[in-house]
């Protein structure tokens, strides 16, 4: 079960602004979808390995070879804002962490 | 009011260190751009997949484990047989994607050590310390942010990003709070680079940021168990400065306890220009990062022969060469040090004495005239034009008496520079030692025959002109008398 005090945490954590209705009908919703999960523990899993990927396949890398990025200017063009070289944000506000 | 008690509480500090250090690839973590330091051309090393773009995948760099895993066997971790990459959620401009692949649960290494080695003066024993490792896991690095024009975050009303760095791997090696002293730490930060140079994974400059401390520190009365609070200090960027904020904060917070006043678990800077620390903000609650296993890369299983084939490659570090130094070579600690901090002043050594020379006699003169012409003339031992094997033939030609340490001094200017052999140049110039007791003896009666005056006074008891006499055959024969000849035959002469 999830409370209205951690959807806005998560809500935070995310960075979603939610009015209080949103924060009642958000409550409801993800204890739905968390109550249908549930169903999973219904499972004997005692002596099941936990699974952090679905697909069998490990160790892809790729050579450190250089082939840049061909059309960087239109990386900084496709921002919001730029300033020279650079993109441009807004001021930053207190951070959680950096 | 301070009331002093004859029974003042000791303290002790308890520092761990959390280090980042650059790897030097060609490319960065997960996408084929290139890693070099280019702050004069922001984002000019970008690509959808370090900025994050939806769709994009990305794929470790082969050069990136590699080098993690032989990072992994120098400081004795064991090597993850399964590890993988987690998303770190947080939220900051310098982050493209809003997480930062990182790794959390199954970090590559684990359960490592390093061993420190303090010897501060060139006779005294030193003190050796084995300090724990926790982990060792690779990441990526994120952007650099200019805020309004300057460096500085508060009053800017805007901030600009630069990418470059986005995604430049990096290891992040954490420590056990096992160090006690500001010296001890930045030892082991200083033996932390010395690795990763040997390994020639890092290039390790601190001023250029490639290499990161953050320095956890707590205090608490000696004997007490449970830790004091702790408090994390950033920003510094040489090892003297990692010594000073310690030293500094070690002091604030006895100081603290001391006067009843809390201590707040935060970060503080240290400021180079004030020589303190200075509250960056507090840390209540843990932040929250919501890892997650990254979707995009599959995981990582080392084979025992790839593990195998990686140790090999492993070069002779530090500590094993220090080791290897003072009890073959019989070195001391303090000259071994000097020697070792380098891996191609080692290698010189070596070569050096793989031809029979002396092993202190080579130190003296590496860490003795050439250690000063190269800080003089700002090169390192590999830009000179004296050859290891050149300097072992010098260091045969003092010990065989073919001449003597002066001149050797006298034309290592030369040989530096131009290179050479040193015999030869010994040869041409004439430089070759007497020895021949006649032939000193001969230069000694036309000295004193040449200096009645000063004769006269030695035998009434001015024995002090001994070294007048000593120089005056000096002159004579260009410096090349045998020194300890001259000084006996002399002896005799002058008692008449």
């Amino acid at each position: 079960m999830i409370d209205r005090e951690q959807v806005k945490k998560v809500a935070h954590l995310a960075r979603l602004n939610i009015t209080s209705e949103e924060e009642e009908q958000f409550t409801t919703q993800l204890n739905s979808i968390l109550d249908y999960f549930e169903q999973l523990s219904e499972l004997d899993t005692e002596n099941v390995p936990p699974t952090t990927r679905a697909i069998e396949v490990s160790n892809i890398t790729r050579p450190d070879e250089l082939e840049p990025f061909h059309s960087k200017d239109a990386l900084l063009a496709s921002a919001p804002e730029q300033e020279g070289q650079y993109f441009r944000v807004p001021q930053i506000m207190a951070s959680d962490d950096a | 009011m301070n009331v002093a008690t004859a029974s003042k509480t000791e303290y002790e500090a308890v520092i761990g260190l959390e280090t980042h250090c650059q790897l030097n690839t060609n490319t960065k973590i997960f996408s084929s751009e290139s890693t070099s330091f280019d702050p004069d051309n922001p984002n000019s090393n970008i690509s959808p997949i370090c900025l994050g773009y939806p769709g994009v995948l990305p794929v470790l760099n082969e050069k990136v484990l590699e080098y993690a895993v032989k990072a992994c066997l120098a400081i004795n971790c064991q090597v993850a047989p399964y590890s993988k990459f987690d998303r770190k959620q947080y939220f900051y401009p310098d982050l493209p994607k809003n997480y930062q692949i990182s790794q959390y649960d199954l970090p590559i290494g684990e359960h490592g050590w390093l061993e420190i080695e303090i010897a501060e003066k060139p006779n005294a024993e030193p003190v050796r310390k084995k300090i724990g490792i926790t982990r060792l896991h690779m990441e990526e690095d994120a952007g650099k942010l200019n805020h309004g024009g300057s460096d500085r975050l508060a009053g800017s009303t805007y901030s600009l990003v630069d990418f470059n760095r986005a995604g430049v791997p990096l290891l992040e090696i954490v420590s056990e709070p096992d160090m006690r002293s500001g010296k001890e730490a930045a030892e082991y930060a200083q033996e932390l680079r010395r690795i990763m140079l040997y390994l020639g994974i890092s290039d390790g400059k601190m001023q250029e940021g490639s290499l990161r401390c953050d320095v956890n520190i707590s205090v608490r009365p000696v004997g007490q168990k449970e830790f004091g609070t702790k408090v994390e200090i950033k920003n510094m960027n040489s090892f003297s400065a990692i010594q000073k904020a310690i030293d500094y904060e070690i002091e604030r917070q006895i100081e603290a306890i001391e006067n009843d006043e809390p201590i707040y678990q935060e970060t503080r800077l240290w400021e180079e220009g004030s020589q303190r620390t200075i509250s960056m903000r507090s840390k209540e609650g843990s932040s929250d990062y919501r890892y997650f296993p990254e979707p995009d890369l599959p995981p990582i299983e080392v084979s025992t022969e790839q593990l195998e084939t990686w140790k090999a490659q492993l070069p002779e570090l530090p500590a094993q060469k220090r080791h290897r130094y003072e009890e073959e070579l019989g070195l001391s600690a303090y000259d071994t040090r000097i020697l070792t901090d380098d891996r191609s002043l080692a290698e010189y050594f070596e070569k050096a004495i793989a031809t029979g020379a002396e092993a202190k006699q080579v130190t003296n003169w590496l860490i003795g005239d050439i250690a000063a012409y190269l800080k003089n003339n700002n090169l390192s031992i590999n830009d000179i034009a004296l050859k290891p094997e050149i300097l072992a033939e010098l260091v045969g030609l003092i010990k065989e008496g073919t001449i003597s340490g002066k001149i050797a001094k006298d034309i290592l200017p030369e040989l530096l520079e131009k290179g050479g052999s040193a015999k030869e140049l010994v040869e041409k110039k004439g430089l070759i030692q007497i020895s021949d007791t006649k032939e000193i003896e001969k230069i000694i009666d036309q000295v004193l025959a040449s200096h009645p005056d000063e004769l006269e006074k030695f035998r009434n008891g001015k024995t002090k002109l001994k070294g007048f006499f000593v120089g005056q055959v000096m002159k004579q024969t260009g410096g090349k008398a045998d020194p300890k000849l001259t000084n006996q035959l002399l002896g005799k002469k002058l008692q008449g």
